[in-house]
């Protein structure tokens, strides 16, 4: 066996048989990360007339830079600054010229899709493997798809291909710390092509990729004030939705911020669009192809650390197969590598901060109290700094117990079973989200029966967690409304010519 | 001697039957000139929300229909209503005023209101949907479907072709309706909840409540099982309609803003009516052998 020598490593489980992977960290050395960021603001950085904070490694507590807290005063500057280059530039460039500049910073993000990558896993503490094939590549997706409706925009909303259609203005958008660069995309790119200007604020545990962003643009040459990006918390978030002049308010969030955004903006004429919480039903029958289903088990609910808005945080499982899925699951468990995000053999990164941590940590504590079932975790050593928490399941939850109820952002499945196809429905729409479900069957008649059924804005089946500019990614009931992705996406940000 | 009248008390429509208000309140309804046409029923809160279990019980049902058996049955509303056109046009010329040909022209525009709706219910999923290329071997395709149960607050002036173009766009998308009437001129929808009746729409697909909007709808801005709010019926009443918006964001409904002023019903409507109303579902599934 090798020593590593790392105090970031946990050991293999059965399947290698004692034998252990060498340490493969990513080089840092490709990002330069500056003691300290101001703000970005009609194509400069500037200092924030607010306070500041610091950003931190959640894999190692160190902190990384000190960030300039937006205040209402910063905000309004770069709210002010948005309408400056919408009115005079943006608004007034023709859709082929505007996709240029997209294509242009699609292009970068490819070529530092490196540096991104590195600086993401740093910040946020996702994996490197995670970062490098999925966030960066398809942020960078994100930006040519949208790139190429910018001269396009007549043919987006059906009905309006004669009279036209046209931008809203300033958009505010605010987003969370799970996906930090992707969601800056899904949220920038259709923006941007369908004509208008943003003032973007990013997550304040991850706002590194964003400030870098923010340099790309600038690399770009894309017009002063096109993107401005303040950084700061939820009072930085709030003086932003809440600022009279702009005119599209984009959210992705929890549920609870989602919802005093839309009473924010309640009695105004901002356009809205949320993209909010989940507790996605992976439900797996007893014909399904169970190698697969475990791999979409395991993806469904550790991918990134669970800290994802479509997690699937249920496995409903028919009970016939009940007891072979959990086994094998365990055993897939026990081969997941938790540990140094920037190893490139690590599947399960850091928690993302103190904070989500202790969230995890408070409703795991109430499950353990509630369930009858079991808690359990494979055999795995945590490092001793940052913020960990091992992959979990628990058996034995029903349909009344928190964990089975409540997001929990967090790489812990709650697992129930069912008898027939009506109960899979009926226990996987229990619950006031409707953001994604997974169903697992050969039976391709019962997967677009269970498809129907199911009141979910994404369903895979037969995968999970697939994500594509094209395709329209949104929730019903409590998970939001609109969708980003596809010609959905830029509904949200266009309107018809009346 | 001139034959003394048989005055009636209108009903409410709820589930597919026409109950009094369960709070046994009822109003005068007067027409454009304020003399006396008929007491309606006062909705109440209890009302409201009996409508709501009854729309969500119809919900399933609704939205499972084939789009050609949804299209059929919106066409049925128009012959039906065709069948009792003197009995709009004379509702419309009470309630509303101005001419005979005006209250004519407007029965003939909610009647092809219908009529252009019913054509759309097979047809909103090829405009709207898509099937997406995706960068991998993956089947992909987003289908409209529709959000559920949807409160309805009903124009107060256009009360019979507002009506229409407000409830249409719901059911044609398989969604479910509790509506509340325009107040002072809720006859043309006691008579179009009649015509519902007898036109193969499975009760509780559409409920009619006839009341004050400022009453009832804060009651339904804030149920937990609505998920759509149109706030159309408040038109001009901005801190109302403000308020409407702040209760509905409980539960995140969908809402659909009152306009600053009454729209102008007889413009062709778009999609807007049907889109905000649809959830869009994206399924996906590996190709391979």
């Amino acid at each position: 066996m090798v020593s590593t020598g790392s105090t970031q490593r946990v050991s293999t489980g059965s399947i290698t048989g004692g034998f252990d992977y060498a340490p493969a960290p990513e080089s840092r050395a490709i990002v330069d990360i500056k003691p300290s960021y101001g703000l970005f603001v009609n194509g400069e950085f500037v200092d924030g007339a607010g306070a500041s904070f610091k950003t931190i490694n959640p894999a190692t507590e160190e902190v990384l830079a000190e960030i300039a807290e937006a205040n209402a005063a910063d905000v309004d500057a770069a709210v002010r600054a948005a309408r400056r280059a919408y009115a005079r530039v943006w608004s007034k460039m023709p859709g082929k010229e505007r996709a240029k500049y997209l294509f242009r910073i699609a292009r970068i993000l490819q070529e530092r899709a490196r540096e991104l990558a590195v600086l993401e896993s740093i910040d946020n503490g996702k994996p490197i493997k995670e970062a490098r094939d999925v966030d960066v590549p398809v942020a960078a997706a994100h930006f040519f798809y949208y790139a190429g409706w910018a001269d396009k925009l007549e043919y987006a909303l059906p009905g309006n291909a004669h009279s036209g259609v046209r931008s809203l203005g300033v958009a505010a958008q605010v987003i969370p710390w799970n996906f930090p660069l992707l969601m800056l995309a899904w949220k920038i790119a259709p923006a941007l092509a369908a004509g208008n200007t943003v003032v973007l604020k990013p997550a304040e545990t991850t706002p590194l990729t964003a400030l870098l962003f923010a340099e790309i643009c600038q690399q770009a040459d894309l017009p002063a004030g096109v993107v401005n990006i303040v950084t700061g918390a939820g009072d930085t978030g709030q003086a932003l939705v809440g600022h009279a002049d702009v005119d599209k308010v984009a959210f992705t969030g929890s549920t609870e911020v989602g919802k005093a955004i839309a009473r924010t903006v309640a009695g105004t004429d901002k356009r809205v669009t949320l993209e909010l919480g989940g507790k996605a039903a992976n439900i797996v029958f007893d014909d399904a192809p169970l190698d697969q289903a475990i791999e979409g088990i395991v993806s469904g609910i550790f991918f990134n650390q669970g800290h994802v808005c479509c997690a699937g945080s249920r496995l409903l499982v028919q009970e016939s197969v009940a007891d072979e899925v959990l086994e094998r699951l365990k055993s897939r468990m026990g081969t997941l590598r938790v540990g140094d995000p920037l190893d490139k053999n690590t599947d399960i990164g850091a928690i993302n901060s103190a904070e989500q941590l202790a969230r995890i940590r408070e409703l795991s504590a109430i499950g353990e109290q509630e369930v009858a079932g079991e808690r359990w975790s494979p055999p795995c050593e945590l490092p001793e700094r940052g913020f960990w928490f091992p992959p979990t399941i628990f058996t034995g939850v029903t349909q009344a117990h928190r964990i089975a109820r409540e997001e929990i952002f967090g790489p812990v499945l709650s697992v129930l079973t069912f008898r027939t196809p009506a109960e899979a429905v009926e226990k996987a729409n229990n619950t006031p989200y409707g953001l994604s479900a997974g169903v697992w069957t050969e039976k391709g008649s019962r997967i677009l029966w269970m498809a129907d059924q199911l009141r979910a804005g994404v369903v895979w089946a037969n995968t999970f967690n697939k994500f594509d500019p094209t395709s329209p990614f949104g929730g019903y009931k409590e998970s939001g409304y609109g969708r980003e992705g596809g010609r959905h996406g830029l509904e949200g940000y266009l309107k018809g010519t009346e | 001697m001139a034959r003394v009248d048989v005055r009636k008390t209108y009903k409410l429509y709820i589930g597919g039957a026409f109950p009094r208000s369960e709070s046994g309140h009822s109003y005068e309804v007067t027409d454009s000139k304020g003399a006396f046409m008929a007491n309606a029923a006062l909705a109440s809160r209890k009302d409201a929300r009996d409508a709501v279990v009854a729309a969500r019980k119809a919900f399933g049902g609704w939205a499972a229909r084939t789009a050609y058996n949804r299209a059929q049955i919106l066409y049925r509303i128009a012959e039906v209503m065709e069948d009792r056109r003197p009995q709009f046009v004379d509702a419309v010329y009470r309630c509303e005023g101005g001419s005979t040909a005006r209250a004519n022209k407007v029965v003939d525009e909610a009647i092809d209101r219908l009529v252009w709706y019913a054509g759309w219910a097979d047809k909103i999923g090829q405009v709207t949907g898509s099937a997406n290329p995706v960068a991998g071997p993956f089947f992909n395709l987003s289908t409209p479907e529709p959000t559920g149960v949807v409160a309805v607050l009903a124009p107060q002036a256009s009360s019979l072709l507002g009506l229409v173009s407000v409830i249409a766009p719901a059911i044609t998308t398989g969604n479910v309706v509790v509506v509340v009437s325009s107040h002072q001129r809720p006859l043309p929808a006691v008579t179009f909840a009649e015509v519902l009746a007898t036109s193969d729409v499975p009760g509780g697909v559409v409920n009619v409540l006839t009341g004050d909007a400022a009453t009832v709808g804060p009651w339904l801005a804030a149920h937990m099982d609505v998920n759509a709010i149109d706030l159309t019926g408040v038109a001009g009443d901005a801190e109302l309609a403000r308020n409407l918006e702040i209760a509905a964001a409980d539960n995140l409904k969908r809402v659909r803003r009152a306009p600053a002023a009454e729209t102008d019903w007889s413009t062709e409507p778009g999609l807007e009516p049907m889109t905000w109303l649809l959830e869009t579902k994206t399924v996906w599934h590996p190709i391979g052998i």
